[in-house]
């Protein structure tokens, strides 16, 4: 048999251990996580793919003129923001598989640092499938996406912040809830609507030669503000609803 | 000092249902106490208490001087263990280990814990979920041990053993009895507590039915049967 | 029944039976005809969906962060209020467009903020019914959320060209319609003061019997 673990089985702390360790900690452990699976990037890439067809058949299909700018934008971010559900949704499925919440909720790790350790991760990953998808959007309706390509992926990366800041809270609450596939889309999307118009406002005029930058730089600072509103009552809200009861 | 871990009359409600009532108890370090009761009557309520996870409705939690709350820093002292292994499954044994160090903040020895808990053979690139139940649980065990905790929670832990599992859980519920630990075990299963308990607590219906230390029973079957009125 | 309350229920069936007459009597506008008289029913609606959204979210507050339980029921009360009034705010103004405008429907910007008011208190109401174990903390933090959002809605919309009637019009009324007006919004914030007492009382009764029935359990466990 082994000998005991030390005298008082103490491992030694680490020096400035830290909020921003701890945060960092759980996204990585995440972004590990789906790295190992990749099931998000693809179920959550193939949904979003499938949505930008469904759209394009509905409205392309078989014609050979193109639609206007505002709609691939729409589109665009319809399919992103409909297909960011499942990675809400699963981010906190693993912490539910084995019980690891509890286990979670139980280390003295802060509240902000899960929330946002978890919206880091889910985040990142779902502006992983934005990355693969705007371009899709743009070959199938021959819209300008490289037009300004960082631009846009500013766009979409302060957006997903966004929708994430309100939907990691709720995912995180629905936790144990039956429903909470069906409800998750239907508490999010009222709120996170700013978000909708802000995104898709700002890329449709990046998809259109025509327009004004201008309104692209107001849309993105708006969507700069939602995020910082967003994560302001998300972190407020989180540590009371992310309890082990 | 004397680290006590006490409940002072703390009671649970989840709506209309009252999970636990008046509950007074005190666990001292270097003791076994096993909680003992039918289906419902507050067992993991109790548990979630004690974990700091669930907040009591009334009455207060102490270790030691110091109250023990969700944001007391005393939680660190705290090592869980639950009938799922609190583990995440796509991360190999050792990531997980230092997934939760990170957490706690601690530096820990990941090959003296694997080898602590007897898992030093595994193959360190496969995850967990391949591991089996048995194995998982062990991993459980070490990722509740990595911070070096003074109390040690078990709930229902041998539920999803083999017989040769439970018998290795209790040898180290044994050990870090010895290693002076406060350790509270939930648990069904009557002969694990005649083995382990040295102090037995029996709840029924959100109550404490009976609170006792080793000298003072002797046939926990029996004990049981009449305490809560079951028959086997 | 409390004798305030019996008062106030009184006086708001009273004036329900005459405001009819009050607004019939008022003088009819120029441009728009008897169409604008559902304006004395719209606006106080508007008034009342806003009112009990934001009462909402301040007993969401008071329950997420104190554990209140009588943030809690005032949060529920307000968030069925909100709902109802919200509704008949949601198809008077419609009707309204329909005549003034000659379209039902139009993306203004308060329009589509009190439509979005009215999906996330429909949503606070859904999460609460549905929601699981933690229905209660979700369905506040919802309403943290939407408090939150509503003014960033108004301003997302508002970038688009805006038609809705000014706020500016109250104070243009002629002096026989501004009575009439404010007669109607009293007696509306009236009844939404009867109605959410009503049904605080309802919940905390509710709180009560759960109460009671513990009491008599212990007594006879």
């Amino acid at each position: 048999m082994p000998p005991a673990m030390g005298t008082a089985g103490q491992s030694p702390p680490v020096p400035h251990a830290s909020w921003l360790s701890q945060t960092i900690a759980i996204a990585m452990k995440d972004l590990r996580i789906e790295w190992r699976s990749r099931e998000v990037v693809y179920t959550m890439g193939f949904l979003a793919t499938l949505v930008v067809l469904v759209f394009s058949f509905a409205f392309v299909a078989g014609q050979d003129s193109s639609i206007g700018p505002g709609t691939v934008a729409g589109i665009l971010w319809v399919a992103v923001l409909f297909s960011g559900t499942i990675a809400l949704s699963r981010a906190f499925d693993r912490e539910r598989e084995s019980e690891a919440i509890r286990a979670l909720l139980l280390s003295p790790v802060p509240r902000s640092a899960i929330y946002v350790g978890k919206l880091a991760a889910t985040a990142l990953v779902m502006f992983v499938v934005e990355l693969i998808v705007a371009p899709l959007a743009g070959v199938f309706f021959s819209a300008r996406m490289a037009a300004h390509p960082l631009w846009l992926a500013l766009l979409l990366l302060l957006g997903t912040i966004g929708f994430c800041a309100v939907g990691v809270v709720f995912s995180a609450a629905l936790l144990r809830s039956r429903s909470r596939d069906a409800l998750l889309g239907a508490l999010l999307f009222p709120i996170v609507v700013p978000v909708l118009m802000a995104g898709a406002r700002g890329t449709s005029i990046l998809l259109d030669p025509a327009a004004d930058l201008d309104g692209a730089m107001f849309w993105t600072r708006f969507l700069l503000v939602v995020d910082v509103v967003f994560v302001a009552v998300g972190l407020w809200a989180f540590e009371p609803v992310a309890t082990g009861e | 000092m004397n680290e006590r871990l006490t409940l002072a009359c703390v009671g649970k409600t989840f709506g209309r249902h009252r999970a636990l009532i008046d509950i007074s108890l005190t666990f001292d370090p270097g003791e076994v106490a096993v909680v003992l009761g039918p289906n419902g009557a507050g067992k993991t309520t109790l548990l979630g208490v004690l974990s700091t996870l669930v907040a009591p409705s009334t009455g207060t939690l102490t270790f030691g001087a110091e109250a023990l709350s969700r944001n007391s820093p005393l939680r660190a002292k705290i090592g869980w263990v639950g009938h799922e292994p609190g583990i995440y499954g796509d991360l190999t044994a050792s990531e997980n280990l230092e997934t939760f160090a990170a957490l706690y903040a601690v530096r820990a020895n990941v090959a003296e814990l694997l080898d602590r808990v007897g898992l030093s053979e595994v193959r360190r690139e496969v995850p967990v979920r391949t591991f089996s139940r048995g194995m998982q649980q062990r991993l459980a065990l070490a990722r509740a041990l990595l911070h070096g905790p003074q109390i040690l929670l078990f709930d229902e832990p041998g539920s999803a053993l083999d017989p040769a599992g439970v018998a290795w859980l209790t040898t180290q519920i044994a050990r870090e009895r010895a290693a002076g630990r406060l350790v509270i075990v939930v648990t069904h299963d009557l002969s694990a507590a005649a083995t382990l308990a040295s102090h037995l607590v029996i709840l029924r219906r959100g109550r404490v039915v009976f609170d006792e230390h080793r000298e003072r029973f002797d046939d926990v079957r029996a004990l049981y049967e009449e305490k809560t009125g079951a028959v086997r | 029944m409390n004798p305030g309350l019996l008062a106030a229920t009184v006086l708001c069936a009273l004036g329900f039976l005459g405001i009819p007459f009050l607004i019939a009597g008022a003088p009819v506008e120029s441009t728009m005809g008897v169409v604008q008289k559902i304006f004395y029913f719209h606006v106080p609606c508007a008034w009342l969906l806003l009112l009990s959204t934001i009462y909402c979210a301040v007993g969401s507050v008071q329950y997420l962060f104190t554990g209140s339980e009588r943030g809690d029921q005032r949060a529920v009360a307000s968030a069925e209020l909100a709902v109802l009034f919200g509704a008949c705010t949601l198809v008077s103004g419609p009707l309204w467009g329909w005549v003034a405008w000659g379209y039902p429907w139009t993306w203004d910007a308060r329009l589509t903020s009190s439509l979005l008011l009215w999906l996330m208190m429909v949503g606070y109401l859904l999460a609460r019914r549905y929601g699981g174990p933690a229905a209660r903390k979700l369905s506040a933090a919802l309403a943290l959320f939407a408090a939150a959002d509503a003014p960033l809605v108004y301003v997302s919309v508002n970038v688009w060209r805006t038609i809705h009637p000014k706020t500016t019009v109250v104070p243009s009324l002629s002096p026989g319609m501004r009575g009439v007006f404010w007669t109607s919004l009293l007696l509306f914030t009236l009844l939404w003061i009867v109605l959410f007492t009503v049904r605080l009382r309802l919940e905390r009764m509710r709180a009560s019997m759960t109460q009671l029935e513990l009491a008599y359990e212990d007594a006879h466990a």
